[in-house]
Protein backbone atom coordinates (compact mmCIF):
# COMPACT_ATOMS: atom_id res chain seq x y z
CA UNK A 1 0.00 0.00 0.00
CA UNK A 2 2.02 3.18 -1.44
CA UNK A 3 1.35 6.57 -1.27
CA UNK A 4 0.18 7.11 -4.73
CA UNK A 5 -2.23 4.07 -4.59
CA UNK A 6 -3.89 5.18 -1.22
CA UNK A 7 -4.27 8.87 -2.55
CA UNK A 8 -5.75 7.57 -6.08
CA UNK A 9 -8.44 5.69 -3.25
CA UNK A 10 -9.00 9.01 -1.26
CA UNK A 11 -12.53 9.71 -3.40
CA UNK A 12 -13.63 6.03 -2.39
CA UNK A 13 -12.60 6.09 1.06
CA UNK A 14 -12.98 9.51 2.05
CA UNK A 15 -16.55 9.72 0.57
CA UNK A 16 -17.72 6.66 -0.62
CA UNK A 17 -17.67 7.72 -4.36
CA UNK A 18 -18.74 5.49 -6.65
CA UNK A 19 -20.33 5.81 -10.66
CA UNK A 20 -23.81 5.86 -11.85
CA UNK A 21 -24.72 4.79 -15.35
CA UNK A 22 -25.81 7.25 -17.93
CA UNK A 23 -27.74 4.58 -19.91
CA UNK A 24 -29.26 2.62 -18.02
CA UNK A 25 -29.06 4.54 -14.08
CA UNK A 26 -27.27 1.39 -12.22
CA UNK A 27 -24.52 2.39 -9.56
CA UNK A 28 -21.46 1.00 -8.89
CA UNK A 29 -19.59 1.14 -5.90
CA UNK A 30 -16.12 0.71 -6.48
CA UNK A 31 -16.42 2.58 -9.47
CA UNK A 32 -15.76 1.24 -13.06
CA UNK A 33 -15.44 1.80 -16.56
CA UNK A 34 -17.89 -0.72 -18.05
CA UNK A 35 -21.73 -0.97 -16.96
CA UNK A 36 -21.98 -4.40 -16.40
CA UNK A 37 -26.08 -3.97 -16.81
CA UNK A 38 -26.03 -2.25 -20.25
CA UNK A 39 -22.29 -2.29 -20.83
CA UNK A 40 -22.17 1.49 -21.72
CA UNK A 41 -18.80 3.55 -20.83
CA UNK A 42 -20.84 6.56 -20.19
CA UNK A 43 -20.70 7.25 -16.49
CA UNK A 44 -20.72 9.70 -14.00
CA UNK A 45 -19.21 10.06 -10.22
CA UNK A 46 -21.60 9.44 -7.79
CA UNK A 47 -21.42 10.28 -3.89
CA UNK A 48 -23.53 7.70 -2.33
CA UNK A 49 -25.18 8.38 1.07
CA UNK A 50 -23.53 5.92 3.19
CA UNK A 51 -26.90 4.41 4.79
CA UNK A 52 -28.17 0.32 4.00
CA UNK A 53 -28.56 -2.67 5.50
CA UNK A 54 -26.31 -5.13 7.34
CA UNK A 55 -26.20 -8.78 4.92
CA UNK A 56 -23.79 -10.56 6.37
CA UNK A 57 -20.60 -10.44 8.92
CA UNK A 58 -18.00 -12.26 11.03
CA UNK A 59 -15.45 -11.50 13.45
CA UNK A 60 -12.09 -12.86 12.64
CA UNK A 61 -10.12 -14.87 15.55
CA UNK A 62 -6.87 -14.92 12.82
CA UNK A 63 -5.18 -11.82 10.86
CA UNK A 64 -3.76 -11.23 8.14
CA UNK A 65 -0.20 -9.30 8.39
CA UNK A 66 -0.68 -5.92 9.69
CA UNK A 67 -4.04 -6.56 11.26
CA UNK A 68 -2.89 -8.85 14.10
CA UNK A 69 -3.05 -5.91 16.61
CA UNK A 70 -6.65 -5.28 16.00
CA UNK A 71 -7.87 -8.93 16.37
CA UNK A 72 -10.53 -9.78 17.42
CA UNK A 73 -12.72 -7.11 15.21
CA UNK A 74 -15.95 -7.86 12.78
CA UNK A 75 -16.51 -7.07 9.45
CA UNK A 76 -19.44 -7.23 7.36
CA UNK A 77 -21.08 -6.91 3.69
CA UNK A 78 -23.51 -3.98 4.17
CA UNK A 79 -25.99 -3.29 1.32
CA UNK A 80 -26.58 0.34 0.39
CA UNK A 81 -29.99 1.72 0.25
CA UNK A 82 -28.99 2.80 -3.25
CA UNK A 83 -28.28 -0.85 -4.47
CA UNK A 84 -24.39 -1.71 -4.21
CA UNK A 85 -22.94 -3.85 -1.36
CA UNK A 86 -19.77 -2.75 0.43
CA UNK A 87 -17.11 -4.88 2.46
CA UNK A 88 -15.97 -3.38 5.17
CA UNK A 89 -15.01 -3.55 9.02
CA UNK A 90 -17.97 -2.74 11.25
CA UNK A 91 -17.24 -0.42 14.32
CA UNK A 92 -18.95 1.13 17.13
CA UNK A 93 -20.82 -1.66 17.90
CA UNK A 94 -20.72 -4.84 20.33
CA UNK A 95 -20.49 -8.19 17.99
CA UNK A 96 -22.88 -10.51 19.55
CA UNK A 97 -25.79 -7.63 19.44
CA UNK A 98 -25.35 -7.64 15.34
CA UNK A 99 -28.38 -8.62 13.57
CA UNK A 100 -28.45 -9.39 9.87
CA UNK A 101 -30.86 -7.23 8.07
CA UNK A 102 -30.22 -3.97 10.43
CA UNK A 103 -29.49 -0.39 9.59
CA UNK A 104 -26.30 0.59 9.07
CA UNK A 105 -24.38 3.98 8.33
CA UNK A 106 -21.09 5.00 7.21
CA UNK A 107 -18.07 6.39 9.37
CA UNK A 108 -14.66 7.22 9.01
CA UNK A 109 -11.94 5.70 10.90
CA UNK A 110 -8.40 4.72 10.91
CA UNK A 111 -7.96 1.41 8.74
CA UNK A 112 -4.64 0.68 9.47
CA UNK A 113 -2.62 1.99 12.50
CA UNK A 114 0.65 2.57 10.09
CA UNK A 115 0.78 1.50 6.21
CA UNK A 116 4.36 -0.34 5.13
CA UNK A 117 5.78 3.14 4.29
CA UNK A 118 4.71 4.29 8.13
CA UNK A 119 1.33 6.15 6.49
CA UNK A 120 -1.48 5.97 8.41
CA UNK A 121 -4.50 5.00 6.01
CA UNK A 122 -8.12 6.41 6.75
CA UNK A 123 -11.62 4.89 5.28
CA UNK A 124 -14.93 4.12 5.51
CA UNK A 125 -16.45 1.21 8.12
CA UNK A 126 -19.54 1.06 9.01
CA UNK A 127 -21.54 1.03 12.30
CA UNK A 128 -25.21 0.47 13.59
CA UNK A 129 -27.80 3.15 13.43
CA UNK A 130 -29.02 3.98 17.01
CA UNK A 131 -31.96 5.82 16.07
CA UNK A 132 -33.07 6.35 12.88
CA UNK A 133 -35.34 9.14 11.75
CA UNK B 1 -9.70 -30.64 -31.56
CA UNK B 2 -8.17 -34.25 -30.69
CA UNK B 3 -9.14 -36.52 -27.64
CA UNK B 4 -6.95 -36.11 -25.07
CA UNK B 5 -5.75 -38.83 -22.53
CA UNK B 6 -4.00 -38.64 -18.87
CA UNK B 7 -1.62 -40.89 -19.25
CA UNK B 8 0.19 -41.03 -15.77
CA UNK B 9 0.07 -39.48 -12.39
CA UNK B 10 2.44 -38.11 -9.70
CA UNK B 11 1.54 -36.88 -6.12
CA UNK B 12 3.78 -35.98 -3.28
CA UNK B 13 1.86 -35.80 0.03
CA UNK B 14 0.55 -32.90 1.36
CA UNK B 15 2.62 -31.53 4.35
CA UNK B 16 4.87 -28.85 6.32
CA UNK B 17 7.98 -29.95 3.72
CA UNK B 18 10.73 -28.08 6.22
CA UNK B 19 13.36 -30.62 4.32
CA UNK B 20 12.07 -29.74 0.84
CA UNK B 21 12.31 -26.89 -1.72
CA UNK B 22 9.58 -25.75 -3.94
CA UNK B 23 11.51 -27.11 -7.17
CA UNK B 24 12.31 -30.51 -5.20
CA UNK B 25 8.49 -30.72 -4.97
CA UNK B 26 7.61 -30.18 -8.29
CA UNK B 27 10.29 -32.13 -9.41
CA UNK B 28 9.74 -35.26 -7.69
CA UNK B 29 5.84 -35.14 -9.02
CA UNK B 30 6.66 -34.56 -12.62
CA UNK B 31 9.23 -37.67 -12.22
CA UNK B 32 6.35 -40.14 -10.66
CA UNK B 33 4.22 -39.13 -13.15
CA UNK B 34 6.85 -39.40 -16.46
CA UNK B 35 7.26 -42.48 -14.66
CA UNK B 36 3.92 -43.77 -14.10
CA UNK B 37 3.30 -42.66 -18.37
CA UNK B 38 6.61 -44.47 -18.96
CA UNK B 39 7.27 -41.69 -21.61
CA UNK B 40 11.13 -39.77 -21.20
CA UNK B 41 10.08 -36.58 -22.64
CA UNK B 42 7.48 -34.09 -23.34
CA UNK B 43 7.02 -31.51 -25.69
CA UNK B 44 5.84 -28.33 -22.56
CA UNK B 45 5.47 -28.30 -19.09
CA UNK B 46 2.46 -26.09 -17.63
CA UNK B 47 2.95 -25.08 -13.84
CA UNK B 48 0.26 -24.34 -11.59
CA UNK B 49 1.19 -21.94 -8.45
CA UNK B 50 -0.10 -19.13 -7.15
CA UNK B 51 2.83 -17.58 -4.34
CA UNK B 52 5.71 -18.64 -5.23
CA UNK B 53 6.86 -14.89 -5.76
CA UNK B 54 5.48 -13.94 -3.05
CA UNK B 55 6.26 -16.21 -0.33
CA UNK B 56 9.60 -17.92 -1.84
CA UNK B 57 10.61 -15.13 -3.76
CA UNK B 58 10.84 -17.34 -6.70
CA UNK B 59 9.03 -16.56 -10.25
CA UNK B 60 9.56 -17.90 -13.93
CA UNK B 61 8.46 -21.38 -12.53
CA UNK B 62 8.09 -22.50 -16.24
CA UNK B 63 11.91 -22.71 -16.79
CA UNK B 64 12.91 -23.66 -13.73
CA UNK B 65 10.59 -26.90 -13.26
CA UNK B 66 11.02 -27.61 -17.46
CA UNK B 67 15.14 -27.46 -16.29
CA UNK B 68 14.77 -29.56 -12.94
CA UNK B 69 13.34 -32.61 -14.51
CA UNK B 70 15.71 -32.93 -17.55
CA UNK B 71 14.09 -31.03 -20.30
CA UNK B 72 15.57 -27.88 -20.62
CA UNK B 73 14.59 -26.28 -23.87
CA UNK B 74 10.76 -26.74 -24.11
CA UNK B 75 8.08 -24.66 -23.94
CA UNK B 76 7.12 -24.28 -19.98
CA UNK B 77 4.88 -21.45 -18.09
CA UNK B 78 3.55 -20.84 -14.66
CA UNK B 79 -0.79 -20.32 -14.77
CA UNK B 80 -2.01 -18.47 -12.28
CA UNK B 81 -5.70 -18.36 -11.25
CA UNK B 82 -5.44 -18.39 -7.01
CA UNK B 83 -6.39 -21.33 -5.37
CA UNK B 84 -7.35 -22.35 -9.01
CA UNK B 85 -4.25 -22.44 -10.69
CA UNK B 86 -3.95 -26.18 -10.73
CA UNK B 87 -7.08 -26.52 -13.02
CA UNK B 88 -6.40 -23.63 -14.91
CA UNK B 89 -2.67 -25.40 -15.71
CA UNK B 90 -4.41 -28.65 -16.57
CA UNK B 91 -6.56 -26.80 -18.91
CA UNK B 92 -4.01 -25.14 -21.04
CA UNK B 93 -2.08 -28.45 -21.39
CA UNK B 94 -5.12 -29.92 -22.06
CA UNK B 95 -6.20 -27.18 -25.24
CA UNK B 96 -2.13 -27.71 -26.00
CA UNK B 97 -2.70 -31.39 -26.41
CA UNK B 98 -6.62 -30.78 -27.94
CA UNK B 99 -5.37 -28.53 -30.20
CA UNK B 100 -2.82 -30.54 -32.19
CA UNK B 101 0.14 -28.72 -31.13
CA UNK B 102 1.96 -31.04 -28.78
CA UNK B 103 1.92 -34.60 -28.41
CA UNK B 104 2.88 -35.11 -24.87
CA UNK B 105 2.40 -32.18 -22.21
CA UNK B 106 2.75 -32.61 -18.77
CA UNK B 107 1.01 -30.36 -16.08
CA UNK B 108 2.08 -29.88 -12.60
CA UNK B 109 1.00 -27.97 -9.61
CA UNK B 110 3.48 -26.73 -7.09
CA UNK B 111 2.92 -24.58 -3.76
CA UNK B 112 5.50 -24.09 -0.72
CA UNK B 113 3.10 -22.08 1.62
CA UNK B 114 5.21 -22.67 4.75
CA UNK B 115 8.42 -20.82 3.91
CA UNK B 116 6.98 -17.81 5.73
CA UNK B 117 5.00 -16.72 8.82
CA UNK B 118 1.38 -18.01 9.38
CA UNK B 119 0.38 -13.89 9.37
CA UNK B 120 2.22 -13.71 6.13
CA UNK B 121 0.83 -16.49 4.34
CA UNK B 122 -2.64 -15.65 5.49
CA UNK B 123 -1.95 -11.95 3.81
CA UNK B 124 -0.77 -13.53 0.66
CA UNK B 125 -3.70 -16.23 0.14
CA UNK B 126 -6.01 -12.35 0.76
CA UNK B 127 -4.33 -11.41 -2.65
CA UNK B 128 -7.25 -14.28 -4.37
CA UNK B 129 -9.56 -11.38 -3.27
CA UNK B 130 -10.22 -7.54 -4.09
CA UNK B 131 -6.65 -5.59 -3.08
CA UNK B 132 -8.57 -2.56 -3.10
CA UNK B 133 -11.80 -3.19 -1.17
CA UNK B 134 -11.80 -6.31 -0.07
CA UNK B 135 -7.64 -6.95 1.62
CA UNK B 136 -7.69 -3.48 2.61
CA UNK B 137 -10.45 -3.63 5.00
CA UNK B 138 -8.53 -7.37 6.87
CA UNK B 139 -11.01 -9.48 5.40
CA UNK B 140 -8.82 -12.31 5.32
CA UNK B 141 -9.93 -15.34 2.74
CA UNK B 142 -11.38 -16.93 5.30
CA UNK B 143 -13.53 -14.04 6.36
CA UNK B 144 -15.01 -13.80 2.88
CA UNK B 145 -16.19 -17.41 3.04
CA UNK B 146 -17.43 -16.70 6.18
CA UNK B 147 -19.63 -13.77 5.50
CA UNK B 148 -21.01 -16.49 3.18
CA UNK B 149 -21.65 -18.88 5.26
CA UNK B 150 -23.24 -16.58 8.10
CA UNK B 151 -25.86 -15.29 5.11
CA UNK B 152 -26.57 -18.78 4.22
CA UNK B 153 -26.79 -20.08 7.58
CA UNK B 154 -29.47 -17.23 8.25
CA UNK B 155 -31.26 -18.17 4.53
CA UNK B 156 -31.58 -21.19 4.87
CA UNK B 157 -32.06 -21.69 8.85
CA UNK B 158 -29.09 -23.82 9.57
CA UNK B 159 -26.50 -23.82 12.37
CA UNK B 160 -23.19 -24.77 12.27
CA UNK B 161 -23.34 -28.44 13.07
CA UNK B 162 -25.25 -28.66 9.44
CA UNK B 163 -22.25 -28.53 7.75
CA UNK B 164 -20.09 -31.26 10.16
CA UNK B 165 -20.47 -33.96 7.80
CA UNK B 166 -18.39 -31.92 5.10
CA UNK B 167 -15.16 -32.11 7.50
CA UNK B 168 -15.95 -35.66 8.37
CA UNK B 169 -15.91 -37.34 5.42
CA UNK B 170 -13.40 -35.42 3.65
CA UNK B 171 -11.00 -36.61 7.23
CA UNK B 172 -12.55 -40.31 7.26
CA UNK B 173 -11.40 -40.47 3.34
CA UNK B 174 -7.72 -38.79 3.82
CA UNK B 175 -7.24 -41.29 6.67
CA UNK B 176 -6.42 -43.80 3.83
CA UNK B 177 -4.88 -41.48 1.65
CA UNK B 178 -0.62 -41.92 1.79
CA UNK B 179 -0.70 -38.44 0.16
CA UNK B 180 -2.83 -36.72 2.78
CA UNK B 181 -1.82 -34.08 4.99
CA UNK B 182 -4.26 -35.66 8.02
CA UNK B 183 -4.25 -39.54 8.54
CA UNK B 184 -6.87 -39.54 11.19
CA UNK B 185 -10.52 -39.24 11.48
CA UNK B 186 -11.99 -36.45 13.67
CA UNK B 187 -15.56 -36.70 15.55
CA UNK B 188 -18.90 -34.84 15.62
CA UNK B 189 -17.29 -33.50 19.02
CA UNK B 190 -14.44 -32.31 17.76
CA UNK B 191 -16.04 -30.39 14.80
CA UNK B 192 -18.52 -28.76 17.50
CA UNK B 193 -15.66 -27.50 20.01
CA UNK B 194 -13.24 -26.56 17.41
CA UNK B 195 -11.69 -23.33 17.23
CA UNK B 196 -13.52 -20.24 15.50
CA UNK B 197 -11.06 -19.00 12.41
CA UNK B 198 -13.39 -16.26 11.71
CA UNK B 199 -16.58 -17.17 13.11
CA UNK B 200 -18.94 -19.00 11.68
CA UNK B 201 -15.82 -21.28 10.35
CA UNK B 202 -13.58 -22.89 12.73
CA UNK B 203 -10.55 -24.59 11.68
CA UNK B 204 -12.52 -27.82 11.13
CA UNK B 205 -14.14 -25.98 8.40
CA UNK B 206 -11.03 -24.83 7.17
CA UNK B 207 -8.72 -26.51 4.57
CA UNK B 208 -4.89 -26.38 5.79
CA UNK B 209 -2.24 -24.39 4.57
CA UNK B 210 0.85 -26.81 3.61
CA UNK B 211 3.39 -27.60 1.03
CA UNK B 212 2.89 -30.07 -1.91
CA UNK B 213 2.72 -30.93 -5.84
CA UNK B 214 1.65 -33.18 -8.26
CA UNK B 215 1.51 -33.90 -11.50
CA UNK B 216 -0.31 -35.07 -14.95
CA UNK B 217 1.14 -36.29 -18.07
CA UNK B 218 -1.40 -35.78 -20.97
CA UNK B 219 -1.37 -37.50 -24.48
CA UNK B 220 -4.05 -37.61 -27.45
CA UNK B 221 -5.97 -40.74 -26.84
CA UNK B 222 -5.74 -42.13 -30.90
CA UNK B 223 -1.69 -42.29 -30.29
CA UNK B 224 -2.16 -44.42 -27.73
CA UNK B 225 -3.63 -47.70 -29.96
CA UNK B 226 -5.64 -48.98 -26.73
CA UNK B 227 -2.62 -50.33 -25.13
CA UNK B 228 -2.57 -47.97 -22.20
CA UNK B 229 -5.02 -49.59 -19.94
CA UNK B 230 -5.11 -47.61 -17.35
CA UNK B 231 -4.75 -43.97 -19.27
CA UNK B 232 -8.12 -41.89 -18.53
CA UNK B 233 -9.93 -39.60 -21.04
CA UNK B 234 -10.82 -36.31 -20.44
CA UNK B 235 -13.95 -35.52 -21.39
CA UNK B 236 -14.39 -32.06 -20.65
CA UNK B 237 -12.26 -29.20 -19.58
CA UNK B 238 -13.85 -26.01 -19.23
CA UNK B 239 -13.02 -22.24 -17.68
CA UNK B 240 -15.09 -19.61 -16.08
CA UNK B 241 -15.19 -16.52 -13.92
CA UNK B 242 -17.06 -13.86 -11.68
CA UNK B 243 -16.33 -11.09 -10.28
CA UNK B 244 -13.18 -11.27 -8.20
CA UNK B 245 -15.14 -9.15 -5.37
CA UNK B 246 -18.21 -10.76 -3.43
CA UNK B 247 -19.90 -7.45 -3.14
CA UNK B 248 -20.03 -7.17 -6.84
CA UNK B 249 -22.33 -10.30 -7.35
CA UNK B 250 -26.02 -9.62 -7.40
CA UNK B 251 -26.41 -12.61 -5.09
CA UNK B 252 -23.69 -13.65 -3.31
CA UNK B 253 -25.01 -17.39 -2.16
CA UNK B 254 -25.04 -18.44 -6.06
CA UNK B 255 -21.31 -19.30 -7.63
CA UNK B 256 -22.09 -18.59 -10.88
CA UNK B 257 -18.73 -19.23 -12.02
CA UNK B 258 -19.40 -22.61 -11.06
CA UNK B 259 -22.53 -22.74 -12.71
CA UNK B 260 -21.11 -21.54 -15.83
CA UNK B 261 -18.10 -23.93 -15.77
CA UNK B 262 -20.26 -26.79 -14.60
CA UNK B 263 -22.73 -26.67 -17.57
CA UNK B 264 -20.30 -26.12 -20.28
CA UNK B 265 -18.14 -28.99 -18.86
CA UNK B 266 -21.32 -31.25 -19.12
CA UNK B 267 -22.06 -30.22 -22.35
CA UNK B 268 -18.87 -30.92 -23.43
CA UNK B 269 -18.98 -34.51 -22.11
CA UNK B 270 -22.16 -35.16 -23.57
CA UNK B 271 -23.47 -35.84 -19.85
CA UNK B 272 -25.70 -34.65 -16.75
CA UNK B 273 -25.00 -34.68 -12.63
CA UNK B 274 -26.73 -37.81 -12.70
CA UNK B 275 -23.65 -39.13 -14.66
CA UNK B 276 -21.06 -38.15 -12.51
CA UNK B 277 -19.56 -40.69 -9.96
CA UNK B 278 -16.91 -39.37 -7.95
CA UNK B 279 -17.14 -35.37 -7.67
CA UNK B 280 -13.88 -33.81 -6.62
CA UNK B 281 -15.42 -29.82 -5.22
CA UNK B 282 -12.88 -27.56 -4.18
CA UNK B 283 -13.88 -27.75 -0.59
CA UNK B 284 -11.31 -24.93 0.83
CA UNK B 285 -14.51 -24.39 3.61
CA UNK B 286 -17.56 -26.21 4.40
CA UNK B 287 -19.37 -23.65 2.68
CA UNK B 288 -17.37 -23.65 -0.77
CA UNK B 289 -19.12 -27.60 -0.49
CA UNK B 290 -22.42 -26.62 -0.02
CA UNK B 291 -22.49 -24.18 -2.54
CA UNK B 292 -20.61 -25.77 -5.31
CA UNK B 293 -22.74 -28.74 -5.13
CA UNK B 294 -25.95 -26.42 -5.61
CA UNK B 295 -24.35 -24.44 -8.23
CA UNK B 296 -22.92 -27.42 -10.16
CA UNK B 297 -26.15 -29.16 -10.21
CA UNK B 298 -25.66 -32.15 -7.45
CA UNK B 299 -28.74 -30.46 -5.53
CA UNK B 300 -31.44 -27.77 -5.62
CA UNK B 301 -30.56 -23.90 -4.14
CA UNK B 302 -30.54 -24.20 0.01
CA UNK B 303 -30.22 -27.99 0.04
CA UNK B 304 -26.59 -28.73 -0.23
CA UNK B 305 -25.65 -29.42 3.10
CA UNK B 306 -28.50 -31.78 3.25
CA UNK B 307 -26.90 -34.12 1.08
CA UNK B 308 -24.11 -34.57 3.81
CA UNK B 309 -26.23 -34.78 6.40
CA UNK B 310 -27.95 -37.66 4.99
CA UNK B 311 -25.01 -39.25 3.75
CA UNK B 312 -24.93 -39.10 -0.10
CA UNK B 313 -21.33 -37.28 0.08
CA UNK B 314 -19.26 -40.92 0.89
CA UNK B 315 -17.59 -43.07 -1.00
CA UNK B 316 -20.95 -45.12 -0.45
CA UNK B 317 -23.46 -42.03 -1.70
CA UNK B 318 -25.03 -40.52 -4.21
CA UNK B 319 -22.86 -37.51 -4.84
CA UNK B 320 -19.30 -38.92 -3.49
CA UNK B 321 -16.97 -35.53 -2.72
CA UNK B 322 -13.30 -35.28 -1.65
CA UNK B 323 -12.89 -38.75 -1.69
CA UNK B 324 -9.61 -39.02 -0.69
CA UNK B 325 -9.48 -36.22 1.54
CA UNK B 326 -10.19 -33.28 -0.46
CA UNK B 327 -8.71 -29.78 -0.04
CA UNK B 328 -10.17 -30.18 3.75
CA UNK B 329 -7.88 -33.22 4.83
CA UNK B 330 -5.70 -34.33 2.04
CA UNK B 331 -4.39 -30.16 2.22
CA UNK B 332 -4.60 -27.46 0.19
CA UNK B 333 -1.43 -26.10 -1.18
CA UNK B 334 -3.49 -23.54 -3.40
CA UNK B 335 -1.94 -23.80 -6.68
CA UNK B 336 -1.06 -27.27 -6.51
CA UNK B 337 -4.78 -28.89 -5.61
CA UNK B 338 -6.29 -28.68 -8.95
CA UNK B 339 -4.05 -31.12 -10.00
CA UNK B 340 -4.33 -33.21 -6.96
CA UNK B 341 -7.74 -33.63 -7.74
CA UNK B 342 -7.10 -34.27 -11.48
CA UNK B 343 -4.42 -37.47 -10.28
CA UNK B 344 -7.32 -38.62 -7.47
CA UNK B 345 -9.99 -38.69 -10.34
CA UNK B 346 -7.64 -40.94 -12.43
CA UNK B 347 -7.08 -43.19 -9.32
CA UNK B 348 -10.61 -43.79 -8.62
CA UNK B 349 -11.56 -43.87 -12.61
CA UNK B 350 -7.85 -46.77 -12.75
CA UNK B 351 -10.44 -48.27 -10.04
CA UNK B 352 -6.70 -47.53 -7.40
CA UNK B 353 -8.35 -46.05 -4.74
CA UNK B 354 -8.07 -48.63 -2.26
CA UNK B 355 -10.34 -48.17 0.40
CA UNK B 356 -11.96 -45.21 -0.67
CA UNK B 357 -12.76 -46.77 -4.02
CA UNK B 358 -16.40 -45.39 -5.32
CA UNK B 359 -17.87 -49.07 -6.68
CA UNK B 360 -17.78 -48.68 -10.66
CA UNK B 361 -16.92 -45.36 -11.13
CA UNK B 362 -16.77 -44.15 -14.47
CA UNK B 363 -17.07 -40.54 -14.70
CA UNK B 364 -15.42 -38.23 -12.46
CA UNK B 365 -15.81 -34.41 -12.42
CA UNK B 366 -13.09 -32.04 -10.66
CA UNK B 367 -13.59 -28.62 -10.13
CA UNK B 368 -10.49 -25.93 -8.92
CA UNK B 369 -12.03 -22.59 -7.81
CA UNK B 370 -9.70 -19.12 -8.00
CA UNK B 371 -10.36 -16.87 -5.00
CA UNK B 372 -14.09 -17.13 -3.56
CA UNK B 373 -15.05 -19.25 -7.25
CA UNK B 374 -14.14 -15.87 -9.02
CA UNK B 375 -12.58 -18.40 -11.53
CA UNK B 376 -13.87 -22.01 -12.10
CA UNK B 377 -11.66 -24.64 -13.77
CA UNK B 378 -14.00 -27.72 -14.42
CA UNK B 379 -12.99 -31.26 -15.94
CA UNK B 380 -14.80 -34.11 -16.75
CA UNK B 381 -12.78 -37.57 -16.80
CA UNK B 382 -14.00 -40.85 -18.26
CA UNK B 383 -12.49 -44.26 -18.34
Amino acid sequence: MDLARNWRLKDQRYRLEGIVCKNCGAKFFPPRQVCTECHSQDLTPHEFDGHGILYSFSTLHQAPLGYEGSLPYTVGIVKLDEGPMVEAQLTDTNPDELKIGQRMEMVTRKLREHGEEGLIVYGYKFRPIANEN
Amino acid sequence: MRDVSVVGIGQTQVKEHWDKSLRQLATSAVLNAMKDAHVDHADALYVGNMLSGELTGQENLGALIADEVGLRGIEALKVEAACGGGGGALHIGYLAVASGQFDVVIVTGAEKLTESSNCNTTASLAMAADADYETVHGISFVALNALLMRRYMYEYDLVPEDFAAFSLNAHANAANNPYAMFRAPITLEQYKHARSVADPISVLDSSPVGDGAAALVLMPTASLNGNRARAVKIAASTVATDSLALHARRDPLWLSAVELSSQKAYAQAGVTPKDIDVFEAHDAFSIMSVMSLEAAGFAERGRGAYLGREGEITPQGKVPISTMGGLKARGHPVGATGVYQAAEAVTQLRGEAGKNQVPNARVAMTQSLGGVAANAATHIFVN
